[in-house]
């Protein structure tokens, strides 16, 4: 292993760096709000460089070199349980901290002007801080305890965003995000025990667990059940029907930066658990489970969906159709073939940029008009009409239009389910392609039917001439820009994403394929 | 084993084939142009757009010329044997040689590969029959691709590419020249009728963007290509539709235009998925059709993704029963409904029908003759159609069932088998349609903007002249007149039907023979019937008609000789006068000839007794239509329809009035029971589910797990928890305060029972292990 400051410190500056900037910041008054601003901007941006630097240097070792862990760094930790710092990366978590790093300083430049209330940008940039590490180190983490650690660490400062900065009924919603998260988890602490004591309580680095599996000879049973904790902890988070109840309620109380990270990073853990830890360490186990994922997938798909047509609030009706979208991430990730999991893998990324440019659109109509109801936007495109035309573009985007990056989430979804894994009932899979596929046209359905109603037609006499209603602003178009460029660079170039995926996920195929027969 | 040689030709490619590419990325261009910098630059936007789409225009026909060159110097070097899927034609390219040498000469797993991918034995055996008994050969379709990204490891080691380029052929040569030609005029005409609209920069900004995505379609090299293509007219026809969205109707018609499509793309889906793993994990357009073409796809596999793509041509190109939007779409600006709902997106079906055609062909056995989905959906729809025409009293409208009608024809014709006939007939009809409605949308210029022909229009033909007149010769070739275009398309069809005496051709196809028949009779009645609402008896509007600008009236006149002359590209071989100038042109330009990608396919022989009966039917009908309105001209010279007639006299008459006035009733059908139901009954119903089960269910939790704690609390636990959760408490101190007096208690009871049972499961598991 050659040595070289990017081996060595890169992957742990990266994730530490945004502690480091909230722990300056809580020795400086909270009175001065620019210098909070700025400090947590910086660190971001530096912690954006320091990852940036890592993610080009990945994409320069070329193909060849994208399946294997790279920069890997392996220090003792707790030794009593054998829990060690272990971190690296490959192709399948650069897209994802490349999406973290990406998200989080659009947020901080977004919050220039958009602290909700009740203020105290201090204490709300501080938390968005502590999420950017713990959403990085789950990213990176190769060691289960130290995933579990960084799982958890993301966990209160969106309670505390939600309960604080939230809606009018942000307590409800944030107990209710933390108590079911916190549910998953237990159950997820519970399997990584288990997993633990039966591969002869040695070690939690994930790669070697997944040899352990392989090489003794735990009784399918037993992975089976230790999968399932597994997948309720993984399955929570995503969330998967019927687990989803509490996202509607996170979102629509979260501040816009809240349900932004939420929706752009934060469900991403769970699936990126499914791909990293679930599937990889119990790929057998997972052949097993994979009719039942692909039915709450799908059921997901058609649930989210119809949803999304009875609500009367447009940001949670964007709330439930992360509920559909991220079925098709699962359809893909059940199937447990290359295709699917390549689909899973971009339909993440891209369920992040797109919907995450649909909760920051939502978030500046309501600061306009102060009201997400449905039934009393409309005409949008006159009162705004830059800020109509990018809902209009992000609803086509979010609806899988090919040529933009929500499509190639979805139609390789679809397509992979048409043959599954061998093990896997290849006729139950093509009754959920089929399903699958109708729920692009209820997508269409209520994204349509939502832009028709708020950005269509003239402005109803309440917002005609109301000039709070003022077109995207200079912080928009920075937070934004980004996003949109990146949603149409992916559809048009999807090998951008799908080369750096396909060589860690073939080797998981491979593996699944073994598994399956 | 046999591994099938690559396509050899004698003929080089012309080089410009490489570069057609430009094509769309001009218009793409033109596009982005428009929409950011031509307000900043104050350039008037068509001054952006006129220019693109005239250098596309000439450079669509430099690639047409080079493809009749080619196809010609194929031809009489003899034609090429082999394989024409996608990776062998590049080793006639000469980059791959080396790599099919080692194909041959490695173990086995190469040559199961390469056998999977070409069908192997049972593909030369094809091939080699179409290499006998052909006057006729033709060169493979050139393909120019690239990777766009891999799957499943590199393709050496089991993976596959996917790939985007461009296809050009006699097929996509064609679509080219027409795409751009009437865009062009469509264009051109724009900068007069939409002048002065409140969005006008962006309504020639999508005009490119159309134009650009339907030539990126036409030009696609593999299926998932295509899909994008697809998608992206629709989005353009959604946005073009929808153009004037301040008006509820219009944004409503755009919606259910794309929500159609969409259903009809779930087909699409399914049936791109099916070929992509039928042919062996590829979605190269060539390889699929070689697969198909060879045997190597069964019959059953063709049939069902033939099915699937059905309802994608459905939807798309408006057939019986997913037409409903087309209708609708006439909300959008007239020209935009001559260039997208008239010329060219609609007939992306039909396209995509003879883009896979060996699929269709195969999967539906139609050399069999018997009676298959395709030519029994275009035979209802172009009877259907017909007959719901009578009843509009918008031009427009019946502009549009027209198309369907004739979009009818096209699958018809596709799908008894006459390939050829139904493509002859997408280039007719996208002539003399889009003069239709460019001289609709002339008339209604003059009319200040009506398009309803019995309460604003009349005696148009004092008023102005070559609109009357190119209206007249377009609809002269839209029923079929000799000897304008639309005569010689719709006789190929009628004879590709085979079933009139000694016509031949694929098969007896009775009914779609009768059924193009009848629509022959229709068209002629309808268009009678449109003629002279809008320019014969008197004037009944309240306006001064006028004669359109030079702009409008151009593309009339140009589109009008069109209508003319367009026909005799295909006429039949030692005609009078005509002798073999033009004989049979189009054919031997379109369709391939033995090729390893396109079936041999039997044509009919012309009937001069089938082209006669097909005429007078038509004029006959055209005759009954025009006495009915003269006798009422003579009764009263502003009726438009006759009182106490048939209608009031019979109420099976009346009943089947209304059946036509209704549509079907599928409109209800969709509108009402359908779509009202899934956003209504259906969706609230899940949604109560969700609140109050769901929710239900984890709410009952909450409060019993609360009173749990409360007990837990009280009388067991109030030391040790208490500690760890004011700690982490005091570090949210200031913000989290109210938050944590109201709620911390919540939490901590719930933590509590949380990590109870965690270890009660983790000891539960010890024991399993």
């Amino acid at each position: 292993m050659e040595h070289t400051f990017l081996a060595d410190y890169g992957i742990s500056l990266m994730v530490f760096l945004p502690l480091v900037g909230a722990a300056l910041m809580m020795l400086i008054s909270g009175k001065n709000e620019e210098i909070h601003k700025q400090i947590a901007l910086g660190t971001t941006v530096l912690t954006g460089l320091v990852g940036g630097w890592l993610v080009t240097d990945f994409y320069r070792l070329g193909s060849e070199h994208w399946g294997e862990l790279r920069y890997g760094v392996d220090k003792s930790w707790i030794d009593i349980v054998n829990a060690r710092y272990t971190v690296a990366v490959d192709g399948i978590s650069i897209p994802l901290i490349a999406l973290t790093l990406l998200v989080v300083p659009l947020v901080i430049v977004y919050s220039w002007n958009h602290i909700p209330n009740p203020g105290n940008a201090k204490a709300f940039l501080m938390l968005i801080l502590v999420l950017h590490t713990g959403m990085l180190g789950s990213f990176v983490a190769q060691d289960l305890v130290l995933f579990f650690v960084f799982f958890e660490v993301v966990l209160l400062p969106m309670y505390f965003m939600i309960g604080v900065w939230g809606g009018e009924q942000r307590l409800y919603a944030a107990i209710k995000f933390f108590l079911f998260t916190l549910f998953g988890s237990a159950l997820m602490l519970v399997s990584f025990l288990a997993l633990y004591w039966a591969t002869g309580g040695t070690t939690f680095n994930m790669v070697e667990l997944a040899a352990l599996v392989q090489s003794s000879d735990i009784k399918i049973g037993t992975q089976v059940l230790i999968f399932g904790g597994m997948f309720m902890g993984f399955g929570i988070k995503v969330p998967m029907f019927p687990f989803h109840t509490w996202l509607p309620d996170a979102h629509t109380q979260a501040p816009t930066q809240g349900s932004v990270i939420l929706a752009a990073v934060l469900l991403k853990l769970g699936t990126y658990g499914f791909i990293r830890i679930a599937i990889q360490i119990l790929p057998e186990a997972a052949i097993k489970w994979a009719p039942w994922i692909g039915l709450l997938a799908v059921i997901g798909i058609i649930y989210g969906a119809l949803g999304c047509l009875a609500q009367t609030d447009m940001k949670r009706l964007i709330a439930f159709s992360s509920v559909a979208h991220m079925g098709y991430v699962m359809l893909g990730i059940a199937t447990m073939t290359d295709f699917g999991l390549n689909a899973a893998i971009f339909g993440m990324v891209a369920h992040g940029l797109i919907t995450g440019m649909l909760f920051f659109v939502a978030g500046s109509i309501k600061e306009r008009y102060h009201t997400l109801e449905i039934k009393r936007l409309g005409g949008l495109l006159i009162s705004a009409p830059r800020m109509g035309w990018i809902l209009g573009f992000c609803v086509m985007a979010s609806l899988g239009l090919p040529g933009l990056a929500g499509f190639w989430g979805e139609f390789p979804a679809i397509l992979a389910a048409y043959q599954p894994q061998e093990g896997i009932s290849e006729s139950l899979f093509r009754v959920y392609m089929v399903v699958a596929a109708i729920g692009t046209v209820l997508a269409a359905g209520y994204l349509l039917w939502l832009l028709q109603r708020t950005a269509f037609g003239n402005p109803s006499e309440e917002f005609e001439d109301d000039p709070a209603i003022t077109d995207v602003v200079f912080t928009e178009w920075v937070a934004w820009i980004p996003l949109l460029a990146l949603i149409v660079l992916f559809g048009f170039v999807p090998g951008l994403m799908f080369d750096l995926t396909d060589g860690p996920v073939t080797a998981l195929a491979n593996a699944l394929a073994a598994a399956g027969k | 084993m046999n591994l099938l040689l690559a396509a050899e030709a004698a003929v080089q490619a012309p080089a410009i084939f490489d570069y057609v590419w430009l094509i769309p990325a001009i218009m793409a261009t033109s596009f982005v142009l428009i929409l950011f910098f031509s307000k900043r630059l104050n350039i008037n936007p068509h001054f952006i757009g006129v220019p693109a789409i005239g250098s596309a225009f000439l450079l669509a026909l430099v690639i047409a010329f080079s493809w009749v060159g080619y196809n010609g110097d194929v031809s009489e070097a003899g034609g090429v044997t082999g394989s024409c899927s996608g990776r062998d034609l590049q080793v006639i390219e000469g980059g791959h040689e080396a790599e099919a040498e080692a194909d041959a000469g490695h173990g086995e797993e190469a040559d199961a590969e390469a056998a999977a991918e070409h069908g192997g034995e049972a593909d030369a055996e094809a091939t080699g029959e179409h290499g006998g008994g052909h006057e006729r050969f033709s060169p493979c379709p050139v393909v120019n691709d690239v990777t766009w990204f891999q799957n499943g490891g590199p393709v050496q080691d089991g993976g596959s590419d996917i790939n985007i380029g461009t296809l050009v052929d006699g097929q996509a040569a064609m679509l080219l020249v027409v795409v751009t030609l009437i865009s062009g005029l469509v264009h051109v005409y724009s900068t007069d009728y939409v002048a002065g609209d409140r969005r006008y920069t962006h309504y020639f900004a999508f005009l490119s963007f159309f134009t650009a995505s339907m030539l990126f379609m036409v030009l696609s090299s593999s299926t998932v290509q295509l899909l994008v293509g697809w998608e992206l007219v629709g989005v353009s026809s959604f946005v073009l539709i929808g153009h004037w969205w301040e008006e509820k109707d219009n944004s409503d018609a755009a919606m259910k235009a794309f929500l159609t499509n969409r259903v009809g793309d779930i087909g699409l889906l399914i049936g791109l998925i099916i070929l992509y793993f039928a042919a062996g994990k590829t979605f190269d357009i060539v390889a699929i059709n070689e697969a198909a073409v060879s045997g190597m796809i069964s019959k059953n596999t063709l049939l069902a993704a033939g099915l699937f793509l059905m309802t994608a041509v459905m939807s798309k190109s408006g057939q019986f029963v997913l037409h409903t939007w087309l209708p609708d779409a006439m909300a959008g600006p007239t020209p935009v409904s001559a260039l997208i709902h008239a010329a060219t997106m609609v007939v992306a079906g039909v396209y995509l029908i003879g883009r896979l055609y060996p699929v269709f062909y195969v999967g539906f056995g139609m050399d069999g003759g018997a009676l298959n989905v395709m030519a029994f959906i275009g035979a209802i729809t172009c009877v259907g159609a017909g007959a719901l025409a009578f009843v509009q009293d918008d031009i427009k409208k019946v502009l549009a069932y027209s198309t369907v009608s004739q979009l009818g024809y096209m699958v018809l014709a596709l799908g008894v088998g006459a390939y050829t006939a139904g493509m002859f007939h997408l280039f007719t009809h996208a002539i003399f349609k889009a003069c239709l409605f460019l001289g609709a949308g002339s008339v209604s210029h003059a009319c200040h903007h009506s398009f309803d022909m019995k309460k604003d229009m009349g005696g148009l033909r004092k008023f102005m002249p070559k609109t009357f007149w190119t209206f007249v010769i377009a609809s002269g070739a839209l029923a079929g007149i000799p000897p304008l275009a639309g005569f010689w398309s719709k006789d190929e069809i009628l004879v590709g039907a085979g079933a009139f005496p000694g016509t031949g051709g694929n098969g007896t196809y009775w009914m779609p023979f009768i059924f193009g028949m009848i629509a022959a009779g229709m068209t002629a009645g309808y268009m009678t019937r449109v003629i002279w609402l809008t320019f014969f008896g008197e004037y009944r509007g309240h306006e001064h008609p006028h004669e359109s600008g030079p702009r409008i009236t151009t593309p009339l006149i140009i589109l009008a000789v069109g209508a003319v002359f367009a026909g005799f590209l295909n006429v039949p071989k030692g005609l009078p006068i005509l002798g073999d100038l033009f004989g049979e042109s189009f054919v031997s330009w379109v369709e391939p000839a033995s090729i390893s990608s396109f079936p041999s396919i039997k044509h009919g022989n012309p009937s001069l007794w089938l082209a006669m009966l097909a005429t007078s039917i038509g004029l006959f009908s055209g005759f009954v239509v025009w006495t009915y309105y003269n006798k009422l001209y003579a009764k009263d010279p502003l009726a438009t329809e006759v009182t106490g007639g048939l209608r009031d006299k019979s109420s099976l008459a009346r009943a089947g009035h209304t059946l036509l006035v209704e549509k079907y009733y599928l409109d209800h059908l969709y509108t009402d029971i359908i779509a009202g139901g899934v956003k209504g009954p259906v969706a609230k119903a899940a949604y109560w589910f969700n609140q109050n089960i769901l929710d239900g269910i984890i709410n009952s939790i909450g409060n019993g797990t609360t009173s749990l704690g409360r007990f837990v609390y009280k009388y067991i636990d109030q030391g040790t928890i208490d500690g760890a959760v004011n700690a982490s408490g005091a570090g949210a101190a200031g913000s989290g305060d109210i938050l944590r007096k109201v709620q911390s208690g919540q939490i901590r009871q719930y933590a509590t029972l949380m990590f109870a049972a965690a270890a009660l499961l983790a000891a539960v598991f010890i024991i399993a292990v």
